[in-house]
């Protein structure tokens, strides 16, 4: 028996291996993987590792040693050069050459990188290893003026991070708002006002038109505007890792293409996390989706059905984004909803926005409110008495029956 | 090294070693031991860490956070045993705690 192979060695990973374990399968685990940490949490990066209050072994998935005991081969610094469906094998540019009996394909994504003038000069950083957060936190240290280039989750988290540091920040949103991509406009309000009470200072409809140095990055260009930086961080988004499905003939599109059981168009090649374009029937469309819940249930449901189970996926999405003392937790997605509905106020920085869609529950935003978050994981799909859920004084618990 | 005594729904019990300054969580995911999700890695995020700690024992641990109550309060299997595991660190104190796992994480 060759035993089980994953390609990756992040969150979807990590966990699979784990479930694999758990779930009584004796036979070879190996897991190869381009970074050089065991299986580690993103979700830190940009939050209290970047900013020193935790270290490397609060991020692992699991520590270390967990891998030699539960005899799971890792292999870090490994970087997979091709997948041979014919042979069932997986080759590294080594030219190491590992046999599979299923092969769980987790290599998620990578940051989509800016291409301009200047690009590639010192200073300029991206967030997504971390190696990058440490070459971050690093120049921070020194840095007194940071550009952050995208103002999504994870330029705003590091925004946060960085004015709390005493950095003077600047964040450069090419949209008409900031977190255009994944909220409405009212909460783009909040939080620019957020952002700018706390001292950043935002830009929006401000693309970047190139970097200018002064040995490494001096100033950073927008058109006519020049914005003096000597630390850059771009946080654009990713872009999923397909590379090596598409060379070897899987279906793809807008990620590795695979069903409600994280089976690819091989039915010995499985695929979890960021890298998949799957089907979720409670949101009836396919999807590809960058989330930390959405890696480990899809690793647990590959993990279950490489080992002859039957388990489809279909969860309702969720999120979290600690910027600040305010931790914004979601469930769904606000886009789906044709009717908002306000619960606390949102001056005292502790409120939710429900989401309607035909007076059903789809979505909440909820900003220092984890009661209104766990309820919309409940409600979903539900009616709900709507002057209920707008009322703070009633009790949540009562939506429920 | 403290010890901590899981017993799954289902009776299954697992004695696990944790590290000083591991959480109940983090011994449990790290040892494989089922019925503990873990799905926000311990940021307080998710509750699907939740367990269930007898009255004595819970005498020995700091209260539960406004935020860990929260978080607790709708979840349906809710007890006064409940505490979100990721919440609570071991140390030489806690040697021999039980720790009971209710049988679904929301």
């Amino acid at each position: 028996m060759s035993g089980i192979v994953i390609i990756g060695a992040g969150q979807a990973a990590g966990q699979a291996a784990a479930s694999l374990r758990q779930g009584g399968f004796e036979g070879p685990i190996t897991i190869l993987g381009e970074e050089a940490q065991a299986p580690y949490q993103r979700p830190p990066l940009s939050k209290q590792y970047l900013s020193g209050e935790i270290g490397m072994d609060r991020v692992l998935v699991r520590p270390e040693k967990f891998y030699p005991d539960k005899n799971i081969d890792l292999h870090t610094e490994t970087t997979v050069q091709s997948i041979d469906r014919k042979n069932k094998t997986v080759t590294t540019t080594s030219g190491d050459t590992y046999p599979y009996d299923k092969l769980l394909v987790g290599t998620g994504s990578r940051p989509r990188i800016l291409n301009i003038p200047g690009s590639d000069l010192d200073g300029i950083h991206y967030l997504r290893t971390i190696k990058d957060v440490d070459a971050i936190r690093e120049a921070m240290a020194s840095a007194r003026k940071l550009c952050i280039v995208g103002g999504g989750y994870i330029g705003l988290e590091v925004a946060a991070v960085a004015v709390t540091k005493g950095l003077e920040v600047t964040v450069l949103e090419m949209e008409d708002r900031i977190l255009q991509r994944v909220t409405t406009p009212e909460m783009s309000d909040f939080y620019h006002q957020l952002h700018t009470e706390r001292g950043v200072n935002l830009m929006v409809n401000t693309g970047v038109s190139g970097f200018t140095a002064d040995g490494a990055v001096a100033t950073v260009l927008c058109g006519d505007i020049s914005i003096d930086a000597d630390l850059v961080i771009v946080g654009i988004g990713i872009i999923p890792n397909t590379e090596l499905a598409e060379a070897a003939g899987l279906a793809c599109d807008n990620g590795i293409l695979v069903d409600d059981h994280c089976q690819t168009s091989d039915p010995d090649i499985y695929a979890a996390g960021d890298c998949t374009n799957h089907p979720n029937a409670i949101l009836d469309r396919r999807l590809r989706l960058e989330s930390v819940p959405n890696a480990m249930e899809q690793a647990r449901a590959a993990a279950s059905n490489m080992l002859g189970g039957d388990k489809a996926y279909a969860s309702i999405p969720w999120f979290w984004s600690d910027q600040y003392e305010l931790k914004l937790q979601m469930v769904g997605f606000s886009a789906d909803g044709d009717q908002q509905v306000l619960r606390g106020d949102q001056a005292t920085n502790q409120f939710a926005v429900f989401y309607l869609k035909d007076e059903k529950v789809v979505a909440v935003d909820a900003v220092n409110s984890p009661k209104e978050f766990m309820v919309c994981k409940q409600l979903y799909g539900k009616k709900v008495d709507v002057s209920a859920l707008a009322d703070s004084s009633v009790d949540l618990k009562t939506l429920l029956n | 090294m403290p010890q901590v005594k899981f017993i799954e729904f289902n009776g299954t019990k697992h004695d696990i070693a944790v590290d000083d300054g591991q959480t109940i969580m983090e011994a449990a995911t790290s040892n494989l031991v089922p019925g503990i999700d873990a799905d926000c890695g311990g940021e307080c995020s998710c509750a699907t860490c939740h367990v269930l700690i007898s009255a004595d024992w819970q005498t020995k641990l700091s209260p539960r956070s406004d935020t860990e109550e929260s978080m607790l309060d709708l979840n349906p299997d809710r007890t006064d045993e409940s505490r979100l595991s990721c919440q609570i660190v071991m140390s030489d104190s806690l040697d021999g705690i039980v720790v009971n796992l209710p049988e679904f994480q929301y």
